[in-house]
């Protein structure tokens, strides 16, 4: 059974759809792209699979051992965070958060998964610092490291590359398909990026026109011109 | 000026005033930190012209125990505040300033419709500058006070963790699980009680800057949640200490003094950053 399953989702806020009939299902491994024009729901889309909104229609279905809390996330950076005084140690450490539940304090075992994941970012060594006085890359790699400390399986990154330049983009894109093939964690990334699509092994294109099907198949849809919205003129 | 002190320490009133500073002055650095992290550093002085508009309302009606009233009205209105942060019509800011405004005219409407007392500006000087409030405290007083500050630095600690990750990231805490919305009900309960407990001591103008002061002075130099959270509470603490003092010996207002040390704090922290930002 699939890690998640989303059948007929019609999205949007209160009477307004954004997305309707929406149908796709990542299994585990996958690496799914999610690429749309800007307002075509893709954030949307995130807040509803991570349940902090109810779809219009439709339903959301986890298996494979899954369970709805069970998913990383890397949300975009708010304007609080930037000058937010907490050091790397404590950001990664609230990932662990989720597996708490109503217990105060932070066990032995999940002060050692946090070290773990800070090392797997290449963040060990940054520990003490503090969050806003590192650089916008280093910054994605500390909030890597603390959805990692959320999951062990499903991986939800949205926009993991704004505002970076061209180097560090290159590196957060090989850091997250390194998670995706050697260590087996499923990822579902946003990107209005259509470069993140070379990187992955389904693509779910929303927007005025839907896709969903493996990487080849939307390159190759891509390459025959196949997207009405390229036939109007319009390039992404 | 110890012997002074000294003389002053014999009389009850005066050790009730400083240990029910010390504790107010701790709790509201402690969640101080949060509220200005979140941006909600005007909650403060909204809820506590809402508290100050309930204590006009409580005089009128002539309650023995005024709390008995403030504090429901103001525990409601911080719900209500926090409420509005949430996509509403009405923004966050706008609707604190509305409610504040409206709390603080209708509160000073009705005392003058209604009050029996003869020297009413010196009541309303006193509800919001606390100009003496602070020294006529009863031992009850001082005992719900004590017991009230030690449950809310208890809730503090044991939540210190979901309260960090509620503050840095309230999207994540709920995707991962967090039940975000108790806890923000549990923070604008413990504001409203920390902001009522306060009037007693800096009145209800200038509660804000317990609030925001330290938690701004200790953002200047440290950089972990912790230290941050840790300096807010020691700074507080230490700057009642000295305000309230100040006022025994000097005879000053003791709500304006208090605020004063801790503008003052304020300024040395800033200064102190200059330097530490020019060494590296």
């Amino acid at each position: 059974m699939a890690q998640l399953t989303c059948s007929g989702l019609s999205l949007g806020y209160e009477r307004r759809v954004i997305c309707a009939g929406l149908s796709f299902s990542v299994n585990e491994g996958d690496y799914l792209c999610i690429v749309g024009e800007n307002g075509s729901g893709k954030t949307t889309l995130m807040k509803t699979i991570l349940g902090l909104q109810k779809p219009l229609a439709g339903s959301i279905a986890f298996g494979d051992g899954l369970k709805a809390g069970e998913i990383g996330y890397l949300p975009q950076q708010t304007a609080a965070q930037k000058d937010f005084p907490a050091t790397v140690w404590e950001v990664a450490l609230s990932g662990c958060q989720a597996r708490m539940g109503r217990r105060p304090f932070y066990s032995r075992q999940e002060k050692e998964e946090t070290r773990r994941n800070l090392a797997r970012m290449g963040m060990e060594g940054l520990a003490g610092r503090c969050y806003r006085d590192l650089s916008g890359g280093q910054q994605q790699r500390v909030l890597l490291a603390r959805a990692l400390c959320a999951t062990r399986k499903l991986l939800l990154l949205d926009e993991p590359v704004s505002g970076l330049d061209p180097a560090v983009t290159a590196e957060m894109y090989a850091l997250i398909t390194r998670l995706n093939r050697e260590e087996k964690v499923t990822i579902i990334m946003i990107s209005h990026d259509p470069g993140a699509v070379q990187y992955a092994s389904h693509v779910l294109h929303i927007g005025r026109e839907l896709f969903f099907g493996t990487a080849q198949a939307y390159r190759e849809k891509w390459e025959n011109g196949d997207f009405d919205f390229m036939r109007g003129g319009s390039a992404l | 000026m110890i012997e002074t002190l000294g003389m002053y320490f014999q009389f009850p009133f005066v050790r009730y005033a400083l240990i029910v500073g010390v504790l107010i002055a701790l709790c509201s650095s402690l969640l101080g930190v949060t509220l200005v992290l979140r941006r909600f550093s005007f909650i403060g002085d909204g809820l506590s012209h809402v508290a100050f508009g309930a204590l006009a309302v409580a005089g009128i009606l002539n309650l023995t125990d005024d709390m008995l009233f403030v504090l429901p009205v103001t525990v409601l209105a911080a719900v209500l505040l926090l409420r509005t942060g949430q996509n509403t019509k009405i923004k966050g800011d706008a609707a604190i300033a509305m409610i504040s405004v409206s709390a603080l005219a209708i509160g000073y409407l009705l005392m003058n419709l209604f009050s029996t007392s003869t020297n009413l500006s010196g009541d309303v000087c006193s509800t919001l500058f606390g100009s003496t409030s602070i020294l006529t405290l009863t031992q009850g007083e001082v005992w719900l006070c004590a017991v009230l500050s030690i449950a809310v630095v208890a809730l503090f600690i044991l939540f210190y963790n979901k309260l960090f990750a509620v503050t840095f990231d309230e999207d994540f805490a709920r995707a991962s699980g967090t039940r975000v919305e108790a806890y923000n009900l549990l923070i604008a309960v413990v504001i409203a009680v920390i902001i009522v407990l306060a009037m007693n001591l800096v009145g209800s103008l200038l509660i804000s800057a317990l609030i925001i002061f330290p938690a701004m002075s200790a953002m200047r130099i440290f950089r972990s949640f912790r230290a941050v959270t840790l300096c807010s509470g020691v700074l507080s603490v230490v700057c009642a200490l000295l305000g309230i003092l100040i006022s025994i010996v000097s005879g000053t207002p003791v709500g304006s003094t208090i605020v004063a040390v801790n503008m003052a704090a304020f300024l040395l922290c800033c200064g102190a950053a200059r330097i530490q930002g020019g060494k590296a």
